[in-house]
């Protein structure tokens, strides 16, 4: 037999305020304030902006702020506050075309219009902790060059003109919106490219390293790596025209895939494609990567039954907000479930004793 | 006109809180005004396209403000602004109203044209850096040539 039980109340609130305490550290260090975080965190501040699927700063500095630096945590805060906000729109398409771009890269071709741009990357570091930062007042400046303010075309869009590249038309669909309507498989790349946007980092970098590893082989050259300021423009019904309403960081991958060619169409090359919200390219490429080995079946492909091949596996996993939530909810009181498992082997045992002692 | 108040309201859109309420209280620009929305928080989706020139889809949400003011001789402003200030917003509505006025010239010299300075310093200087990160490459000849 299980009564019910209530109870708990001033347990839960002496924990939360412990929590406060703790998250405040010793009050003998200054307290960190969200400009701190959005200054100095801000890739962290990306990354909380991308999953949480909300484009602020501020908010995803006092998210994490609030989370102890747990972003996962701070993620859900984001995407809980999102929910109650009006949606007043729908922006007009992004053109990526006129990113000012911080960064812009290509594996593929060595001399590109616009040139490469390393931007402030860690790649080529040594990886190696660098004490100078234990002294706190630091300001580095770094140089400054003349430069001709004219729009980066992409890489790939001259591949695009010998025909070498798959074009990517626009038949002008309107999205499925996976914040408006639940997904259902099989879904359109439109969905799976808003799910993978949002998706977990940690989830897709893992996915889009075991295509690399073999998994649904599918072997990709970054064709071009931009990451820059897009001005969002949106039409505003009152006034019956559009303006650039918000001004965001954006991180745009292409990557450039063999494709054998099928009985309409000639061997070509296919593109992956990842675009995410803040400086997260590691992300935007996996993003890519998955992308493009998602796209088996529209490309006449194989499936070799990969994991990263199977959309209903990769889209219904790589929310962790989704994921955490049904993860951690088996911490709550399963006290009534548990106590029925409980009986049922007791009553398995006591059967299994009695025919033992019959033989 | 509708060029110029594009600009304007893209440049108040985007422009920084604090940059916008500095120099607005600096002018000191006294006008009174009647409310036809009071400033509201919300989001618009932001779209992209697969692949940059193919079909749409959702890439996430952007923290939006609007609100919409009249002025005493009858003129509208609309703001749509980047954020949750709905200072930055009412600002931005009385600014748009009063730039269609006889107003407009001392609007656009205080608060206007700073805000596009502070923009183009802006973006000035991270074209800059990013032209100093620019890979200068140079072909190593390998075995003898002729």
């Amino acid at each position: 037999m299980y009564v019910a039980v209530k109870g708990g109340e001033k347990a839960i609130d002496n924990a939360h305020s412990w929590m406060s305490e703790i998250r405040r550290g010793d009050p003998s260090v200054p307290n960190v304030s969200l400009n701190q975080i959005t200054e100095q965190l801000t890739l962290g501040v990306d990354r909380v902006m991308s999953e949480g699927s909300l484009y602020d700063k501020d908010l995803a500095a006092l998210a994490i702020k609030q989370s102890r630096g747990d972003l996962i945590e701070a993620i859900f805060l984001l995407r809980a506050y999102r929910t109650t906000l009006k949606r007043f729109s729908y922006s007009k398409p992004i053109d990526t075309a006129n990113m000012l771009c911080l960064r812009r890269i290509s594996a593929t071709f060595k001399d590109i219009p616009g040139g490469q741009k390393l931007g402030p990357t860690f790649d080529y570091t040594h990886r190696l902790l660098d004490f100078k930062l234990l002294a706190e007042n630091e300001t580095p400046l770094s140089p400054t060059q003349q430069f001709e303010n004219k729009k980066v075309p992409h890489v790939l869009s001259f591949l695009n003109q010998e025909d070498l590249m798959q074009k990517e038309k626009d038949n002008n669909l309107d999205p499925i919106d996976i914040t408006r309507e639940p997904i259902s498989f099989p879904t359109s790349r439109a969905a799976r490219l808003q799910a993978l946007s949002r998706g977990d980092e940690g989830f897709l970098l893992g996915l889009a390293y075991s295509t690399q590893r073999g998994y649904a082989r599918n072997h990709a050259f970054v064709g071009e790596l931009r990451i820059g300021i897009v001005e969002i423009e949106l039409n505003i019904p009152e006034l019956g025209f559009d303006i650039n309403v918000a001004e965001i960081i954006l991180t745009e991958c292409e990557t450039v895939n063999q494709f054998q060619g099928s009985k309409i169409e000639p061997p070509q090359f296919t593109r992956g494609y990842g675009l995410v919200f803040g400086q997260t390219e590691r992300k935007a490429l996996a993003m890519a990567l998955i992308d493009r080995a998602l796209r088996w079946k529209e490309l006449g492909e194989d499936y070799s039954g990969a994991p990263a091949q199977d959309e209903e596996f990769v889209i219904s996993h790589c929310d962790n907000i989704q994921a955490t939530g049904f993860l951690e909810h088996i911490k709550l009181p399963h006290y009534v479930d548990f106590q029925s498992e409980l009986e049922l082997i007791r009553k398995i045992r006591a059967d299994a004793k009695r025919n033992v002692k019959r033989l | 006109m509708i060029e110029k108040r594009k600009s304007w309201m893209s440049l108040l859109a985007i422009s920084d809180q604090n940059d916008l309420l500095n120099l607005w209280d600096q002018k000191k620009i006294k006008i009174s005004y009647e409310w036809l929305r009071q400033p509201e928080i919300g989001s618009i989706m932001a779209q992209g396209k697969m692949g940059v020139t193919g079909d749409k889809f959702n890439i996430g949400e952007v923290t939006i403000t609007r609100c919409s003011v009249k002025l005493d001789c009858g003129t509208i402003g609309h703001s749509y602004v980047q954020g949750r200030s709905k200072r930055k917003a009412e600002i931005s509505a009385v600014c748009d109203a009063l730039l269609q006025t006889k107003m407009s010239k001392e609007v656009n010299e205080n608060i206007i044209i700073p805000l596009e300075k502070i923009k183009k310093d802006k973006r000035d200087k991270i074209l800059s850096k990013a032209e100093a990160t620019k890979v200068d490459f140079f072909t190593l000849v390998r075995g003898e040539s002729d």
